[in-house]
């Protein structure tokens, strides 16, 4: 009886589920798998015929290659803004977790803040500007790491208060200097909560539509997301190739999705069982 | 840690410690400090006061609250502020209830839970505006395969998003369809922690499963809810991807929220408007989501 509930159960979740969920997936796929005119009908149809290769080096090939220019842009962006917001919030973790100090309601109210508060957004391109970031990948670089950074704190001080004081305590007493405690002993011992850290940071910094837009203008600078709003107007008719591009841009997070779901599942709920 | 560091270092260390600063050197926070303060906290404080001017980038001069007097009296900038705090809501109302049944089907005796935490969870990593423009052309009011399965059924779809008066709504389900994953594993997360001798108890008491969903699960998951309501509320002001790649903001001004006016604003070169825009969203933030919060957590420290 409870073994037919349950049967019941898990078939409605499936088909629920493959309705809401994959639908919409699969739509994507076939489209992009299509001819022009097939494609433009827009319904949920096996293609007539299978014009990947020629999609795929279309969409490729647009703009002298724009979406391989973003690709290497986008790659840049994330690999560098990792790089700094890995160091530089484990360092702000640590000494956050370990040390009692008058500043530390400061911190936490503006690591709060900048976790809840949007951006403003022209004053920073006048800045940015001032500053001579605008529109370069240095400078994009950065403000990926000003807006992120938050988050990665909170991930790393809620880690750091894992790691057992005498760890630190032995390498002072064998006369190690703070720089050596927390790049030789602490860091290295960070490194499951650093996985976290980059899988969760390298799809968000990737996906980043919004920041890029404003910060990032010019062909020379564009980024993957960005690509998918430049080819909207010239692809308006050719849904095939406008979703080869949708394709084209899921599979990296696709990937990371298929190695590290538990990490990414982790850090995004990270909090949430402790308040 | 097998350093040939010898140990006689530690004996002239001694007189010299109380100078030494600390092995928590303050200049860590130094490097975080410098990019988070001029890339964020100086543009913030910079709008308040650029927020009350006509600026161009270069001069700016001072009109006082102007400005914000636009955001008010304008319908189509009224309409934007009225937009932004239906779609917080909705999405976040939605996604609670949605999430928090996901999460309780996959974390009862079914089969393929991985499968399926799997498939709900996907949409969440998949580029935003990817799945907008899918949407888009899912939700043609012809063609788009929603109405069309709806036609099966004998029921002639709306125009979901060519229709004033829900483009806002249907752009709010999709961002439900979006972001319902990550609600759904934060609930899991929470359910998975609660320790199973609570329902084993309440089970021998002879508390039906609706029961034990109410006074076990939904009071025990309670820093799961926390973190999805003001995590999807503050998600949902600053949504921004979304109704740009599915509707720009249209038809009119109909469906546009504070971000995409912001961008709109920008885009038309009014750089002191679009800077008030912003600062009007720092408040509805700040007047909303901070008084969420700190209600929300001083709750749970009671109990």
């Amino acid at each position: 009886m409870t073994l037919v509930r349950r049967y019941g159960l898990t078939v409605a979740a499936l088909i629920g589920a493959g309705f809401v969920f994959v639908v919409p997936f699969l739509f994507i796929v076939l489209t992009a798998v299509k001819d022009r005119t097939q494609a433009a009908q827009l319904d949920f149809t096996w293609p007539t015929s299978f014009p990947l290769w020629e999609n795929f080096w279309t969409v490729i090939s647009t703009r002298d290659f724009m979406l391989i220019t973003a690709y290497i842009n986008s790659t840049i962006l994330t690999v560098g803004s990792i790089t700094l917001l890995v160091i530089l919030a484990a360092m702000v973790g640590y000494v956050r977790q370990r040390r009692k100090a008058w500043w530390n309601g400061l911190v936490d109210f503006l690591v709060l803040a900048g976790l809840m508060m949007p951006p403003a957004v022209v004053p920073t391109i006048w800045l940015l500007q001032q500053l001579g970031l605008f529109a370069t990948l240095h400078g994009m670089i950065f403000i990926e790491v000003a807006y992120n950074i938050s988050f990665c704190i909170i991930l790393y001080r809620a880690f750091v208060a894992t790691i057992p004081r005498e760890m630190d305590e032995a390498a002072i007493i064998d006369g190690a200097r703070p720089m050596d405690i927390f790049f030789r002993v602490i860091l290295p011992m960070l490194k499951p909560v650093t996985i976290t850290v980059i899988v969760v940071q390298s799809v968000a910094i990737f996906n980043d539509f919004v920041n890029p837009l404003y910060y990032l203008p010019g062909n020379d600078n564009v980024t993957v997301q960005l690509t998918l709003y430049n080819f909207q107007s010239q692809f308006n008719t050719s849904y095939n190739l406008l979703f080869m591009n949708i394709l084209l841009v899921t599979i990296p997070p696709l990937i990371v999705f298929l190695f590290f779901n538990r990490q990414i599942v982790a850090g995004m709920t990270s909090g949430a069982v402790k308040g | 840690m097998t350093t040939t560091v010898s140990t006689p270092i530690a004996v002239p260390a001694k007189p010299r410690h109380r100078r030494r600063s600390s092995p928590y050197p303050t200049w860590f926070l130094l490097p975080a400090a410098i990019v988070y303060g001029i890339l964020f906290l100086i543009p913030t404080f910079a709008s308040l006061y650029f927020s009350l001017t006509r600026w161009t980038l270069f001069n700016s001069s001072f009109i006082g609250l102007d400005n914000f007097v636009a955001f008010f009296e304008e319908p189509f900038l009224i309409q934007g502020v009225v937009n932004t705090i239906i779609f917080a809501l909705l999405t976040c109302a939605l996604k609670v209830v949605f999430g928090l049944g996901l999460a309780v089907l996959l974390t009862s005796q079914i089969h393929a839970r991985g499968l399926l935490r799997s498939v709900v969870f996907f949409p969440v990593l998949v580029s935003t505006v990817g799945v907008g423009i899918a949407f888009t052309a899912m939700m043609h009011p012809t063609d788009g395969i929603i109405n069309a399965g709806l036609g099966l059924l004998g029921i002639k779809g709306p125009g979901w998003l060519t229709n004033p008066s829900l483009a806002i709504y249907s752009v709010a389900f999709v961002e439900v369809w979006r972001g319902v994953g990550l609600a759904t594993v934060i609930f899991i997360a929470g359910i998975v922690s609660i320790p199973q001798d609570y329902y084993e108890a309440a089970r021998i008491d002879g508390a039906t499963g609706w029961e034990r969903f109410v006074y076990i699960t939904l009071p025990l998951s309670r820093p799961a809810m926390v973190t999805v309501v003001i995590l999807s509320f503050i998600h949902g002001l600053r949504n921004f991807e979304l109704v740009w790649a599915m509707t720009r903001g249209g038809p009119g001004f109909a469906s546009d929220v504070l971000a995409s006016v912001i961008y709109k604003q920008y885009q038309a070169g009014f750089y002191g408007l679009s800077t008030a825009g912003n600062v009007v969203l720092f408040v509805l933030i700040a007047a909303m989501a901070v008084p969420l919060y700190l209600y929300l957590n001083r709750k749970e420290g009671h109990q």
